[in-house]
């Protein structure tokens, strides 16, 4: 045992150091920092550069485009990348479909999606909740009606993180309407411009436009676009849950996140010295510093004997939890760091290009946006109950 | 990084594992602990023939050489079946400290009889009023025609009734809260002027305290320069804090493994209650937090022995941290959870509950670590 990198790994890490420092542009990096809107644009610039250098799919196998990395390398990867500022990737296509495709798909599927993803030319999302489907995914209600070599879609998908950037929607949808709950589902892939899909916006509690409803009115899709068999969809879904959850512990954000905090409390002044200073301030950061050291510590453990034995396990469903918790007190943290200055609601600061009238400190605009925002990591990706669920039945048996 | 055993670690966790599993059931416990001193000499005597007692102790000196990772594979397992004797104490913790601040001749008298598991130590470092902090320190040694006399008064020194030598702190120079000025001395506990009071702790393993009354010891049974042993002292306060978080984890799994048989076999309502979500969740938050004090167990023992640095400091103020919160945690939900039968003298669960919160005022509590960590933060 040994806790500490190895020299190839330190070697590693400052290559990977030393890329991104040059290679992650200023202007995206000042986004992510002070939490002013990305474009779609600023995601894709990013994703082309990593992409150049053969590190966006660092997942991915390696004959696929992937890296080949250990558990500790991507660890370190998305450390250092989070440290400069860079934004996280998106991952519905890369991370998500991407895995699914490798392990379901036809070599026809293959041979077309991958490329794709890996130069950007498609951006995926994902049509998994409906407004009936939430935590109970399996009750979904979109239908695909089988009419010769194409499925029929219609329904509703919700919570479309980023759908009004996308041109490509993988879903969930129902194919046999009699069988069990999450017998008669499948994996479809679906081209967002196809006739009769029309996407609408919801504004979230910080009055951000991040997630949307997808509607499909007779939606049709070629029977090429099946993923898998038809009616083992479920199995896909799961695959790629187990994958989402084990990236959502999100230590590398937690831990820009962190960093920043610090940064604010030690500009931020009480009493005539930094709040970093106030004892009682300074031990909810220490404790939420260690909390996220016990995390990293456990997720490292658990992706190195996923690693060694397979596909992660339940144990994941720990990593989601607690990473979603100690990223969701860190931003408590920094939204109280900012005492009244958390308070002004003003949209047009989250603007990068906004030359902003009000004389408050650059960083103030966007944590408390940001706090409520991160309120959905204990809900998505199955909430934080379900994932309990998941600990009780699969590691605990009970 | 790496979180893989080699195969010698492995065979020296199988060791201790059919150890405590032959020679320490619950009722064997019982026995001991009634017993005189409150532990079994007879097994403390196969630690030593089996040379587990010669791990944590340096090769020059007749011991294994074990890392920080070997105490923890010791530890767990006494942890699991909630050993009573002071292996930490004496082991770890003393023989490191005679390790690291006595001269030759010293460590070559005495580590080779400590490895072999002949001569048991115990540390008093604790006083009435220091509340874990090292340097509190009121006892006294003052210079005399051929040695220091002491006097002060010690509390709590686990396994201070049973220790052949115990390495005690005083101020030979000084005010009561400064840094400078505090020497370790070797005490023979039969010396003429100390008086040992011994009682059981709630938690089970024996401890006493020690008054001096005008204690003459010898020059020789200093430690290290004199007004100088503090660095040690935190040193290897942090290496047995190392071994008491690996304790803890072992009693943590335990604890939470008794649980879990429980919810499955006991009926309510018709159903087994493990049945019921709300206690489901509840278990899996306890195995949640069991997650993150193994991990810091681990992170300890992987720095203890490194070289002293804020950065270790840091580490293991954090994992004592982690790991006493986890397992006070773990200790309330499992009573909660068996209910009445939790809270009886008969069942092991409850010994383990007492262990799992009471480890937290030895060598400093939450609080206390949480300071130390918070003094220690880095400010980017």
């Amino acid at each position: 045992m040994d806790i500490n990198y190895t020299p190839a790994e330190l070697e590693f890490r400052d290559e990977v150091r030393a890329f991104v420092s040059v290679a992650l542009p200023d202007d995206i990096a000042a986004k992510v920092r002070l939490g002013k809107h990305l474009s779609k644009d600023d995601h894709q610039r990013w994703q082309r550069i990593l992409a150049k250098r053969g590190w966006y799919a660092a997942n991915w196998p390696v004959e696929h485009g992937g890296t080949g990395w250990s558990v500790v390398q991507k660890h370190i990867f998305e450390e250092e990348c989070a440290a400069f500022g860079a934004p996280r990737l998106i991952s519905f296509g890369v991370n998500m479909v991407a895995p699914v495709i490798i392990k379901f798909g036809t070599q026809t599927q293959k041979d077309h999606y991958l490329p794709r993803i890996l130069s950007g030319e498609d951006w995926w999302c994902q049509g998994y909740s409906e407004p009936g489907a939430g935590s109970d995914l399996a009750s979904l209600k979109t239908r695909a009606v089988r009419d010769g070599e194409h499925y029929i879609v219609n329904g509703q998908k919700t919570w479309t993180t980023l759908g009004q950037h996308a041109n490509m929607i993988f879903c969930l949808v129902r194919t046999d309407p009699d069988a069990q709950q999450q017998r008669g589902i499948s994996f479809l892939l679906i081209d967002m411009a196809s006739p009769g899909i029309t996407v609408r916006p919801i504004i979230t509690l910080d009055g951000d436009h991040e997630v949307n409803e997808v509607f499909f009115d007779n939606v049709r899709v070629p029977v090429a676009n099946l993923v898998g068999e038809e009616n083992q969809g479920w199995t896909c879904a799961k695959y790629l849950l187990t994958h989402e959850r084990t990236g959502q512990a999100g230590i590398a954000q937690s831990k820009a996140a962190l960093a920043q905090l610090k940064q604010v409390a030690a500009r931020e002044l009480r009493n005539g010295r930094p709040l970093l200073d106030d004892p009682l301030f300074r031990a909810q950061v220490a404790e939420v510093e260690i909390q996220l050291l016990a995390i990293e510590v456990s997720t490292l453990r658990i992706l190195a004997a996923a690693q060694a034995g397979g596909v992660p396990g339940a144990e994941s469903s720990i990593l989601k939890i607690k990473g979603s918790e100690i990223r969701q007190a860190i931003s408590h943290l920094l939204r109280k760091a900012l005492g009244v200055h958390a308070l002004p609601f003003v949209e047009e600061e989250l603007d990068f290009d906004h030359a902003g009238e009000l004389r408050h400190a650059d960083y103030s605009a966007a944590p408390a946006g940001q706090y409520f925002n991160l309120r959905k990591l204990s809900i998505y990706g199955g909430s934080n109950e379900i994932q309990k669920n998941i600990i009780a039945k699969m590691i605990l048996e009970l | 990084m790496d979180f893989t055993l080699s195969e010698e670690q492995q065979m020296l966790q199988d060791t201790v594992v059919r150890l405590v599993r032959d020679s320490y059931s619950f009722e064997q416990r019982e026995q001991f602990y009634r017993s005189e001193p409150g532990f079994s000499w007879a097994f403390w005597q196969q630690l030593g023939e089996l040379g587990l007692c010669s791990v944590p102790i340096a090769e020059a000196h007749g011991g294994f050489g074990g890392s920080g990772v070997d105490n923890l594979l010791i530890m767990t397992e006494l942890g699991r079946n909630l050993c009573l004797e002071p292996f930490l104490q004496s082991q770890i913790h003393g023989a490191g400290l005679l390790q690291q601040l006595g001269n030759a001749q010293q460590c070559e008298a005495l580590l080779p009889r400590v490895a072999s598991g002949e001569l048991q130590l115990a540390v008093a470092l604790e006083e009435s009023q220091s509340h874990y902090l090292l340097h509190d320190v009121q006892t006294r040694a003052v210079v005399v025609d051929g040695g220091w006399k002491l006097s002060g008064h010690k509390v709590v020194v686990v396994g201070g009734h049973s220790a052949g030598l115990i390495l005690l702190s005083a101020r030979t120079a000084g005010e009561p809260l400064d840094e400078q000025g505090i020497s370790l001395f070797l005490l023979d506990p039969a010396s003429v002027g100390v008086s040992r009071r011994a009682y059981p702790n709630i938690d089970g393993p024996h401890a006493c305290d020690v008054v001096l009354d005008e204690v003459f010891i010898a020059a020789d049974s200093l430690l290290g320069e004199p007004g100088r042993a503090l660095p040690a002292l935190r040193y290897q306060r942090g290496r047995a804090i190392a071994a008491q978080c690996a304790e803890a984890v072992g009693g943590m799994q335990e604890a939470f493994r008794l649980t879990l048989d429980y919810l499955k076999t006991r009926q309510q309502f018709g159903a087994p209650i493990g049945k019921f979500q709300v206690l489901q969740h509840r278990m899996a938050d306890m195995r949640g937090e069991l997650e993150l004090a193994s991990s810091m167990a681990i992170l300890a023992a992987c720095v203890a022995d490194e070289v002293d640095s804020e950065e270790r400091s840091r580490r293991l103020a954090a994992a004592k941290f982690v790991v006493v919160r986890a397992a006070r945690f773990i200790a309330e939900q499992a009573i909660q959870l068996h209910g009445g039968i939790g809270m009886t003298w008969e069942y092991n669960l409850a010994h383990h509950a007492k262990r799992l919160v009471m480890l937290s005022h030895q060598l400093g509590d939450d609080d206390h670590h949480l300071q130390a960590y918070a003094e220690l933060l880095k400010s980017a």
